[in-house]
C-alpha cells in the first residue's frame, strides 16, 4: 500500500506494508543507504534516526507507527553539519558501519543539552555500538561540536525544522 | 586477522594458498603460484605501475591492494607513496585495487589478502619504489623539456622546480611523465628527510564519506535488477538438509525463488524484508546425524582433561623444550606455581554481519563486497562455476569492520552467494544478505582454549622451569595447507617465542588440538588474544610468589631474554603513566609482542558493582617507523576496546551443539559507558614498519587481571571477566 512519510522535510510516497520497519523502507524502497542494518532489534543504534527530533531505532520503528512525524536521516544532515565536521576532525570513523547512527543519537543529544557532561554522553550514547572502538573520539568529536556551538544555555535549535525551512541540499545545521 | 607464519616453523601462507590452487582444480603445470591465481585476470596498468594513477589535473590516486575495514590503512598506504613522489597531500586520493594476485598479492602471504597486521609492512618497500619511480619519471619530463640535468631539480607538493626558478606541475608534465620509460633502479628517500611520514598531517582519506552515510558497503549495493537473498542454516555445524517445504515461502510477496544449496536453503526476493519474511514461512528438517552435538561445557572439560592428562586419546606436539623438565612433574613446593586458564569461544561480531554480491552469467563471475582475501575467494568461485580464478571480478568495497572474520580458506558466506547467483544465472546480481543471527550462530570463533602452567622458581625468585601445556582447536586445520610442518602457529604464538620462556633453563611446551565440530578462525590478534593473558598474568603471579615488583620482574626477564624492545616499551609506559595511579585507582601492567610490534600498557583500574572498570590506559608501542601517528592511536584506541569487550563480556557457548547468543542482547559488547581513556606513546625507530591494527588488542586482558590480583588478592582463571547467564 502506498505511505506519504515526512523524511528530510520532503513528502515522500512509498510502497510498502504497514508493518515493514522503516530502516528497510529508507534502504531497500528509497535507496537511502546511508541508516545502517545492524542488528535488526535496537540494541546496536546503526539504523539511528530521528523523528520529530527524537533518536530512534529505525529497524524496530513500523512505518505504520509513523503517522506524520518528521523522519531525519543522516543524508538529512547534509554532510557538513558540525557534528559531521566535528567527526571528520577527529578522524572518528574507522571501519565507519556504525557512525550514522553515532552521528544522529550525538545530534539530537546536542539538540536537547548544548553542553554535555560525560555523564550526558554516556547515557546518549551507550545504546550505539562501535566494534572498532572509536568512543574516545566519539566523546571527543561531541565536545568540539559542543564548543563549536552557540553559547552555553543555549539550546541547539531542533535541526529537522532547519531541514524543513531550509533548502536541504547544503543544510549546515540549525542555531550554529 | 592472521598468525605471522614464520617459515621455519610452519606452513607458509604462500604454500596454503598453492595449496588451495590445487584444489580448486585450475592447476596450470610450470606456473608460478600468482600465474596461477591471476590466470584468466585482465588489469590494465597505467604508465605509473599497479599502484599510482595520475590526472591531468594533478590528483594522485594511490592504488590500494588492501581492503579498508576501519584499520586507516589507505591513509598510511597512500602517505608512502606521496612521501617518495613528493605529491601534495591534499590531492591525494585513494582507490581498491581489483582482484589480481600478480600485481596485488601481499607480499607477506603470497595471496591478495589482507591480514596479518601486514598491509603498511608488506607495502613498505614496494610502494616507496613506486612513489620514487614515478617522481622520477617527472623530472626526467622536466628535465627533458626545459634541457636542464635532472640533478638541478627538486620536487615539492606535487610541482618540479629548476634551480633556475622555473616550475611545472605533475598535471603540467603528465603526458611527457608518461612516456618516459620507468626506471628499474630508483633512489628511495633517506627516513631521516620524510616530510610527510611521520606526521599528523597523514590523516585519513575516508572520515568525511564516513561520516555523511555515502562510503558503500556490500549492505548498501545496489544493482539493475538485482535480488536479495537469506539462507536458512542449520540449527547445529556439520547438519544437512533432509526435506524443506517452500510452499508458504513462495507465497510471501516478494519472494523470487527458494531452493536448497549445500549451506542450506535459499530463500530469493525482490527485497530484503521480504527474503526474511520469506525465510520464516520455511518448513525445514535437518540430517543432524553428522553433526556436533555437544555443548561448550563439554568441549571445555574435555579440554581441561586433555590439559590435566586424563585423556590420553589426543596427540601432543612439543613446539619449546629445552633441558631436562621431567623432575618438574612431581615439583612441589613453596617455590612451585600451578594453574590453568580457560578461555571461550568468541564472536567477532563486526557492526556489518557478513554479506556479499555476486553475479554469474555461465562461468563469469562478478563480484561487489568487502573483500579480504580477493585470491581466496577468487578460488572459491571458479571452484563453484569452474572457471579461471583470475577472471573472477571482485570489486572492493570498504568492509564493516573483520577482526578475521571476512577471510578464510572456506570463503563461507562469499561461496554461498555465488551458489545463489549461480542457480538464478543469467548474470542476475544477488545480494547475500546475513541478520545479525545468521552471523553471530555461523561459526568461525576464536577457539575455545585452555592453557595449563606450572613453573618452578630458582632461589632468586626467577623461572628455573617452565612447563606449558596449551589445548586449543586448530585454525588451520581443514585450509589446504601440507600437513606435518610442526603445530599450528596460530595456537601457540606468543607463547611460543616469549621472553619469558627465552628466560628460563628448563622449558617444556606442548601443544594438543583436538578435533571439534565447531568452526574457529582467527579473531583479531589471533593466538595472542589467550597467550598473552597466559604470560602476562602468570608473570605477575611469579612477581607475587617471588615477593617483586612485576614492573622490575619484568624488566629482569627481559635484559636476561635480550628482549631490549619489550623493556623500551614497558619503560616508556610506566613512565608516562607517572609515578602513581589517580585515587581510587589500581594499576595493572602488561607487555606483548606480535605482528612484529610491542605492546606495553600501564592499565588503571577499579571495581564498580562487582565488575571491572577500566579507566586511563597508557599504551607504548615499537611498530617501527610509525607512518601515521594518529592512525595508531586509533588503533591503539580501538584495539584496546575490541580487546576489553572480548576479556570483560564475550562468551559464546553452546547448548548440545547449537550457539545460545543470537544477537547484542546475550552477545554483550562493550559500550561507551564502559571504554577506556587509552593515551598512545610511540617508541622512536628506524626499522621499517611493523604491525598496528592486531598489537594493541591482547594487552589489556592480563593488564586488567594484573589490576584485580592487586585489588583482589585473587588470580583470573577464566574469562570473561563478567560471565552473563546462559
Amino acid at each position: 500500500m502506498a505511505v506519504t512519510l515526512d523524511i528530510n522535510g520532503k513528502p515522500t510516497s512509498v510502497q510498502a506494508s504497514p508493518d515493514t520497519p522503516l530502516l528497510w523502507v529508507l534502504r531497500d524502497e528509497l535507496g537511502m543507504t546511508g541508516t545502517k542494518f545492524g542488528c535488526g532489534m535496537a540494541q546496536c543504534g546503526a539504523c539511528t534516526v530521528h523523528l520529530d527530533g527524537q533518536a530512534i531505532r529505525s529497524c524496530v520503528t513500523p512505518i505504520e507507527a509513523v503517522g506524520a512525524a518528521k523522519i531525519t536521516t543522516i543524508e538529512g544532515l547534509g554532510g557538513q553539519h558540525p557534528v559531521q565536521q566535528a567527526w571528520v576532525r577527529h578522524d572518528v570513523p574507522q571501519c565507519g558501519y556504525c557512525q550514522s547512527g553515532q552521528i544522529m543519537s550525538a545530534c539530537a543529544l546536542l539538540a536537547q543539552k548544548a553542553k554535555p557532561s560525560d555523564e550526558d554522553i554516556d547515557n546518549a550514547m551507550a545504546g550505539n555500538i562501535c566494534r572498532c572502538g572509536a568512543y574516545q573520539r566519539i566523546r571527543a568529536a561531541i565536545k568540539d561540536a559542543a564548543d563549536t556551538g552557540p553559547p552555553l544555555g543555549e539550546p541547539h535549535a531542533d535541526i529537522d525544522e532547519a531541514i524543513v525551512a531550509g533548502s536541504g541540499a547544503t543544510h549546515r545545521g540549525a542555531g550554529r | 586477522m592472521n598468525a605471522p607464519f614464520k617459515p621455519i616453523e610452519g606452513p607458509s601462507r604462500r604454500d596454503v594458498v598453492v595449496a588451495s590452487a590445487l584444489v580448486g582444480g585450475s592447476l596450470l603445470v610450470g606456473c608460478s603460484p600468482a600465474d596461477i591465481m591471476s590466470a584468466g585476470s585482465k588489469v590494465e596498468v597505467g604508465a605509473f605501475g599497479p599502484f599510482i594513477k595520475i590526472a591531468p589535473d594533478g590528483v594522485v590516486t594511490v592504488i590500494s591492494k588492501h581492503v579498508e575495514f576501519g584499520q586507516g590503512n589507505h591513509a598510511g598506504l597512500a602517505a608512502i607513496v606521496a612521501e617518495e613522489l613528493d605529491a601534495d597531500w591534499t590531492k591525494v586520493q585513494v582507490e581498491q585495487a581489483p582482484a589480481n594476485a600478480k600485481l596485488y598479492a601481499n607480499g607477506a602471504l603470497g595471496a591478495q589478502l589482507t591480514g596479518g597486521s601486514s598491509a603498511i609492512s608488506n607495502s613498505w618497500e614496494q610502494l616507496r619504489k613506486a612513489g620514487a619511480g614515478a617522481r622520477a619519471m617527472f623530472v626526467q619530463a622536466a628535465a627533458n623539456k626545459w634541457n636542464v640535468p635532472v640533478g638541478e631539480i627538486t620536487v615539492k607538493d606535487s610541482v618540479g622546480t629548476h634551480t633556475s626558478g622555473k616550475t611545472a606541475t605533475f598535471g603540467d608534465l603528465l603526458a611527457d611523465a608518461a612516456k618516459v620509460p620507468a626506471p628499474t633502479d630508483v633512489k628511495l628517500k633517506d627516513p631521516k628527510t620524510f616530510t610527510l611520514i611521520g606526521t599528523d598531517r597523514v590523516r585519513r582519506k575516508d572520515a568525511q564519506v564516513k561520516s555523511d552515510g555515502t562510503a558503500r558497503y556490500t549492505q548498501d549495493v545496489r544493482l539493475p535488477d538485482m535480488l536479495t537473498a537469506v539462507v536458512a542454516h542449520a540449527p547445529r555445524f556439520g547438519a544437512k538438509v533432509k526435506s524443506f517445504d517452500a510452499a508458504e515461502a513462495k507465497k510471501v510477496a516478494g519472494v523470487v525463488d527458494v531452493f536448497e544449496i549445500p549451506t542450506g536453503i535459499a530463500v530469493v526476493a525482490q527485497t530484503t524484508f521480504a527474503a526474511r519474511m520469506g525465510r520464516e514461512a520455511l518448513k525445514l528438517e535437518w540430517d543432524e546425524e553428522k553433526a556436533e552435538k555437544r555443548g561448550s561445557a563439554a568441549i571445555a572439560q574435555l579440554f581441561n582433561d586433555v590439559a590435566a592428562g586424563k585423556n590420553t586419546d589426543t596427540k601432543w606436539e612439543p613446539f619449546d623444550q629445552r633441558g631436562d623438565a621431567t623432575a618438574l612433574n612431581s615439583a612441589k613446593g613453596a617455590n612451585v606455581f600451578e594453574t590453568t586458564y580457560e578461555f571461550p569461544y568468541l564472536a567477532h561480531a563486526t557492526m556489518e554481519p557478513m554479506n556479499c554480491v555476486a553475479s554469474v552469467d555461465g562461468n563469469k563471475v562478478k563480484m561487489v563486497f568487502g573483500s579480504q582475501g580477493q585470491t581466496l575467494d577468487q578460488l572459491a568461485a571458479a571452484k563453484i562455476v569452474g572457471c579461471l580464478p583470475g577472471s573472477v571480478e571482485i570489486e572492493t568495497i570498504f568492509a564493516g569492520g573483520s577482526f578475521g572474520r571476512r577471510a578464510n580458506f572456506q570463503s563461507d558466506y562469499v561461496a554461498e552467494c555465488v551458489h545463489i547467483a549461480k542457480k538464478v544465472g543469467k548474470g542476475r546480481p544477488v545480494k547475500l544478505v546475513w541478520t545479525r543471527e545468521d552471523d553471530m550462530q555461523a561459526g568461525y570463533f576464536r577457539p575455545l582454549t585452555v592453557h595449563a602452567v606450572k613453573v618452578q622458581l630458582d632461589k632468586d625468585g626467577y623461572p628455573a622451569a617452565w612447563r606449558h601445556r596449551i589445548v586449543s582447536q586448530s585454525i588451520m586445520k581443514g585450509s589446504p595447507m601440507p600437513a606435518g610442518k610442526g603445530p599450528d602457529q596460530t595456537a601457540i604464538e606468543g607463547t611460543a617465542g616469549s621472553p619469558y620462556l627465552k628466560a628460563t633453563p628448563v622449558v617444556d611446551a606442548q601443544v594438543a588440538l583436538p578435533d571439534v565440530g565447531v568452526p574457529v578462525l582467527w579473531w583479531r590478534s589471533v593466538g595472542a588474544t589467550h597467550t598473552a593473558f597466559v604470560m602476562e598474568h602468570t608473570i605477575d603471579q611469579l612477581a607475587a610468589k617471588a615477593g617483586k615488583d612485576p614492573v622490575e620482574y619484568r624488566r629482569a626477564l627481559y635484559t636476561k631474554a635480550g628482549a631490549d624492545r619489550h623493556l623500551a616499551a614497558l619503560n616508556l609506559a610506566v613512565e608516562k603513566a607517572g609515578p602513581k595511579a589517580a585515587d581510587g585507582w589500581t594499576r595493572g601492567v602488561a607487555v606483548h609482542e606480535s605482528f612484529g610490534s610491542v605492546v606495553a600498557q600501564v592499565a588503571e583500574v577499579k571495581v564498580e558493582n562487582g565488575a571491572p572498570r577500566v579507566g586511563r590506559v597508557v599504551t607504548a608501542i615499537d611498530c617501527g617507523v610509525a607512518v601515521s601517528p594518529d592512525q595508531i592511536a586509533a588503533q591503539m584506541e580501538g584495539g584496546t576496546c575490541y580487546g576489553l569487550s572480548g576479556f570483560m563480556f564475550g562468551e559464546v557457548t553452546l547448548t548440545d551443539g547449537k550457539v545460545d547468543q543470537t544477537n547484542f542482547d546475550r552477545y554483550r559488547v562493550l559500550r561507551i559507558n564502559e571504554a577506556p581513556t587509552v593515551e598512545t606513546n610511540i617508541v622512536p625507530s628506524g626499522n621499517p614498519p611493523s604491525g598496528v591494527g592486531e598489537p594493541g588488542t591482547p594487552v589489556i586482558g592480563p593488564a586488567v587481571a594484573n589490576a584485580l590480583l592487586v585489588l583482589n588478592k585473587t588470580p583470573t582463571k577464566r574469562l570473561p571477566f563478567v560471565r552473563s547467564e546462559n
